[in-house]
């Protein structure tokens, strides 16, 4: 793979200059609107998003500057057939990670049976011990999951990741949309667009469905931030606003008796459903980092006991860790009966020796990743990395190989975007939010697309340069569009 | 919260009384405590709960409950204004002799979990020396353990005070002394680099002749997953396995999570912690 | 409504009248100074700093006390808490904490103020910090407005309550700092510079025009006094940020059925305004008038955290 050219999405395999005759018309326009024109487009765009202060803080930066995540103006398209194809397989993904949750937590039937190694859950320190036991309402520990998507052909997608525990983004779909809406609205005529405006009445949704038994009349939902600091921030309160729910910080919640209250100017109210974008590690200073300032002390004996739903659940870490990652294929057809719709990239765990030598014969072809790391560090893309750092990954690998596993680079599909020298093909991937709730699992049809604007990079992540596209998802039957 | 044990073919031949006070004093009074209690022991084979009670001076909620390791848990609550919270607890047990070896207790998770070491066990190059020597000799696990146990008794000093801070096992051997928390984590951790799960266990023992003295901490052993036996007790501070002078309360990866308190408090200023616990016994028992 | 979004919201009415009051202050001491000979433009200067409650700040800083340094100090300073940057950072910091509670054209308003602000480093010469005032004029102006727009409930009335308690304080301190000027012992009054600092009074607090309305008879300092603290006419008196206050907390009442100490003291002060007269006041003393004053706003700010569970 690597060396042939990539698939674009728009013009396909031959990246000419015609577009696959069902894009026909995203084609002509990409053509026919001047550079300049897209050029002031998009700036408007970014200009909207500055004051809106749809901001994030890149981490490790001297002045943790508050930068926006630059947006390309040319969209994204999925046709219905495709999008079907999809949605069936995320739905399929989300049941087997829930399923595979509330079974680790619980009966952990998946280790008897010898499909996943005892000790890739046991000896996972995302596995969380303390918590083992505890079945939240409706047997649901991922209520949201944002799937991280590749394609390398028409018909060939892959799951690149899971992630299962606080997954971010969902705003910029939401906040793209509006942008494409009020910039680009011939598009919207050209085309059927499946609507997204819906995302925070389906969350809404899901939150309340979930509240603890005898609680769902009326439940209380509230979204627990870090707090305005946070690079998530502003996704935070636009969700909790878009929902009409507090957005509420540690200080403000206090447990007592197991259960969770908030401070109001009228006094305390009860909690039902927290969704909570802290990570586990800080989400409750007595019973995991003590230092934590974060969190609010209780809330865990409150969740054991049964008196407050946490979305997502404590522990679902284990079910998007990267080593685990490896064997979904395995729990999917575990727990589904079936096989998986959507594959894996193909992945070698460097655990196993045979694995671990075939890594290290092929470094400069392979993408290395940490198991825990995330955010696009930790990371070793051997095309595109300097010799000095191979020998390093090389070194770490030896030293620590549990902690990797590596992949095929693969031959990301590309989408026109429009760059300095006009437009021009870029990588992307592609991450659907998928809800889980008492009624089933729901997906709004759209995602956050994320591209690598460096020319020839594969890195889509925003703290490495990354940037956003819409992603318009067509309708089989245009009544239901915009 | 008392089980009844399984297993009582053999007549329990101690009856274990325990004070257990836990004093903590605010230099500023504090709007709010709240604390998650691992105090109270679960009967099982060779130990036998017959009474056990906490109580708490001043206006407070307690809500029993069961964490993941299956160790009864309790948290507290209370509202300020408040300059100290004493917690006082006050149980029997009847125990027996059973050369440390654990059955019949609350297991909801499988030995493997007991093989992953945490920041409180995190190995180190000394650690790593230590287990290398002990398995050096080779020989059937147990006698491994056994002289792993040995060893760590021999290099290291013990001083029952209680210490401010919990140190990770490489900082407690390479002081070479300690207090129990100390020696259980050093024991687990080395324990752990044998190839064996283990795991922190914080309890009482039944010191003879100083059984009406209050001691400043209260106690902690490793216990270690052996082929064929299973769960066995080993207290490196003494150099055996527990017996029927000693009373399991709670267990966990490392001390962090069998603490017998784990607090947290609305309110400036300082603490100071004073624990005291004595055990004693019904001679007429013995 | 969360307790700590009450907080914010209403510690972000304070913030951004208190940087719209500074901004003012350093506009018409801009204009004193201009005015005056040398060496009374340092005075002007120097009870600039003095109402701002900046001075002991800014002896720490080390500097000289020119203009430039002063009003930079009263602008830029980021060591200094209530230069107008301090002031529109903590604003923006409590906006953004209760972004849901706030429409987006008042965010954006405060936001815009902020960025506007964010890259300064100078304040150039004089022109260019007349030039940034105007500047930080129009957004709080904006925000104001934008405040008005928003829906008549909880966190609007939060925002116009703390904005109601700060306008009072800094009447209060600003008629304080210029006290000897509106109460001359001895002296002949009516010279030049007299004028022109009651003028930049009138003008710290917008005020100029009204007074030619309500007082056809020239510049009288006991009238000033009247003007700043009776007239209720004028929004920035004493009086009529009183009436606000207890507005405010009437409208919040009424939601929340929350009324306590915070209600009790307001509507006495209310009426304690109502009974004196400036001539009593001047006899009483003031300074101590106003020293009561300000004692009694900073107790009823502690009422309102308490009232509403943010203390």
């Amino acid at each position: 793979m690597g060396k042939r050219a990539a698939f674009d999405e728009i013009r396909g395999h031959d990246a000419g200059e015609t577009a696959r005759p069902e894009f026909n018309a995203l084609g002509d326009w990409i053509r026919e609107t001047p550079a300049s024109e897209l050029n002031r487009r998009q700036q408007a765009a970014e200009a909207a998003f500055r004051q809106l202060g749809i901001t994030f803080a890149v981490y490790g930066e001297e002045e943790a500057a508050e930068r926006i995540i630059p947006f390309d103006i040319v969209p994204r398209i999925f046709t219905a057939r495709e999008w079907a194809g999809l949605s069936a397989g995320l739905v399929q993904r989300v049941e087997a990670l829930n399923a595979f949750l509330d079974d680790v937590y619980g009966a952990r039937r998946i280790i008897a049976d010898g499909v996943v190694p005892p000790e890739l859950i046991l000896g996972n320190p995302q596995f969380r011990p303390m918590l083992a036991g505890a079945r939240p309402a409706h047997g649901i520990f991922a209520h949201i999951c944002g799937i991280d998507l590749v394609r390398t052909g028409p018909d060939a997608f892959y799951v690149l990741e899971d992630n299962a525990r606080t997954p971010s983004g969902v705003s910029y779909m939401l906040e793209n949309r509006e942008a494409m809406l009020r910039l680009c609205p011939e598009l919207f005529e050209m085309f059927p667009v499946a609507a997204v405006d819906n995302y925070p009445d389906a969350l809404h949704d899901t939150l309340r469905s979930v509240a603890p038994n005898g609680r769902s009349s009326n439940p209380v939902c509230v979204l627990l931030t870090p707090g305005h600091f946070n690079s998530a921030f502003y996704e935070h309160s636009f969700l909790a606003d878009s929902m009409g729910i507090e957005l509420v910080e540690a200080a403000d919640l206090v447990v007592d008796d197991d259960i969770v209250w908030m401070k109001t100017i009228e006094g305390l109210v009860r909690v039902d459903v927290i969704y909570r974008r802290i990570d586990d590690d800080y989400i409750d200073p007595l019973v995991f980092l003590a230092e934590s300032v974060l969190g609010v002390p209780g809330l865990i004996a409150a969740y054991m006991a049964g008196n407050v739903t946490l979305v997502n659940a404590p522990g679902t870490g284990i079910a998007d860790d990267k080593a685990i990652y490896s064997y979904m294929p395995e729990i999917v057809k575990y727990y589904t009966g079936r096989e998986a719709r959507l594959p894996n990239v193909e992945t070698w765990r460097c655990r196993e020796p045979d694995c671990l030598k075939y890594v290290l014969e092929n470094l400069p072809d392979l993408v290395v990743k940490l198991v825990d790391g995330s955010g696009g560090y930790g990371m070793l893309v051997g095309p595109t990395a300097t010799r000095a750092e191979i020998e390093n990954f090389r070194a770490a690998l030896v030293a620590e190989p549990h902690r990797y596993i590596a992949q095929p680079t693969l031959a990301l599909s590309t989408v026109p975007t429009l760059t300095d020298m006009g437009i021009a093909p870029r990588h992307v991937d592609f991450r659907p939010f998928v809800l889980s709730g008492a009624d089933g699992v729901t997906i709004v049809p759209g995602g956050l697309t994320r591209v690598a604007l460096r020319e020839g990079s594969l890195v889509v992540n925003s703290s490495q340069g990354g940037g956003t596209k819409d992603s318009l998802i067509l309708l089989d039957n245009p009544a239901e569009a915009h | 919260m008392t089980r009844r044990s399984e297993s009582s073919s053999v007549s329990p031949d101690m009856r274990l009384f325990v004070h257990h006070r836990t004093v903590y004093r605010f230099s500023e009074p504090q709007d709010r405590v709240i604390q998650m209690l691992r105090l109270t022991p679960g009967s099982h084979v060779g130990q036998n709960v017959i009474d056990w009670r906490i109580d708490v001076d001043c206006n407070a909620r307690l809500r029993p409950g069961r964490d993941g390791y299956g160790n009864e848990t309790a948290m507290l609550y209370v509202d300020g204004p408040l300059s100290s919270v004493s917690l006082a607890v006050t149980g029997e047990v009847l125990t027996e002799d059973r050369a440390g070896m654990v059955a019949g207790a609350a297991e909801p998770l499988p030995p493997e979990l007991f093989a992953r070491s945490t920041p409180l066990t995190a190995p180190d190059e000394a650690l790593r020396a230590l287990a290398t020597e002990v398995a050096g000799d080779g020989g059937p696990p147990l006698d491994q353990v056994h002289q792993l146990m040995a060893t760590i008794h021999r290099r290291m000093r013990f001083l029952p005070q209680k210490r401010s801070e919990v140190r990770p096992a490489g900082a407690s051997f390479a002081d070479g002394q300690g207090g129990a928390t100390d020696f259980a984590q050093v024991m687990v951790c080395a324990a752990r680099l044998l190839g064996l799960p283990a795991r922190y266990v914080s309890g009482h023992i039944l010191r003879p002749g100083h059984q009406h003295e209050w001691h400043e901490a209260a106690h902690a052993w490793a216990e270690v997953h052996v082929p064929d036996y299973g769960w066995i007790g080993f207290d490196a501070t003494a150099n055996r396995c527990p017996d029927d002078h000693y009373v399991r309360v709670a267990i966990g990866l490392d001390y962090r999570d069998a603490a017998p308190v784990s607090g947290t408090r609305t309110g400036g200023g300082s603490e100071v912690l004073d624990v005291g616990v004595r055990v004693g016994m019904d001679q007429s028992q013995a | 409504m969360l307790s700590r979004t009450a907080a914010s919201l209403y510690w972000l009415g304070r913030y951004v009248e208190r940087a719209e009051f500074t901004a003012r202050l350093i506009e018409a001491t801009i204009r004193l100074d201009a005015l005056s000979p040398r060496p009374a433009g340092k005075g002007a200067w120097e009870s600039a700093l003095a109402v701002a409650a900046a001075d002991e700040g800014f002896v720490d800083t080390g500097e000289t006390r020119t203009p430039q340094n002063v009003a930079r100090y009263l602008t830029l300073a980021a060591d200094n808490p209530s230069s107008i940057r301090s002031c529109l950072d903590r604003a923006r910091s409590n906006a953004r904490a209760v972004r849901t509670a706030l429409s987006r054209e008042a965010w954006e308003a405060i936001n815009r103020a902020w960025l506007g602000l964010r890259d300064r480093s100078s304040t150039g010469g004089t022109q260019a910090t007349l030039a940034l005032v105007d500047a930080v004029k129009a957004e709080t102006r904006g925000f104001e407005g934008a405040q008005h727009r928003m829906l008549r409930n909880e966190p609007s009335w939060f925002i116009g309550l703390g904005a109601a308690i700060e306008r009072a304080d800094n009447t209060a301190r600003l008629i304080d700092v210029k006290y000897h000027l509106l109460l001359p012992e001895g002296e002949t009054v009516g010279g030049v510079i007299d004028r022109d600092q009651w003028t930049t009074i009138l003008h710290t607090v917008s005020a100029v025009t009204a007074y030619r309305w309500l007082y056809r008879d020239g510049l009288r300092p006991v009238q000033v006094a009247e003007l700043l603290i009776h007239r209720r006419e004028l929004p920035r008196s004493l009086a009529a940020s009183t009436d606000e206050v207890v507005g405010h907390l009437n409208l919040l009442g009424k939601r929340t059925g929350l009324q306590g100490e915070a209600d009790r003291l307001a509507r006495h002060r209310q009426s304690a305004l109502g009974r004196t007269t400036i001539g009593a006041i001047i006899t009483g003393g003031l300074h101590e008038y106003l020293s009561a004053f300000i004692k009694e706003n900073a107790r009823l700010d502690q009422a309102i955290g308490k009232q509403f569970r943010f203390a």
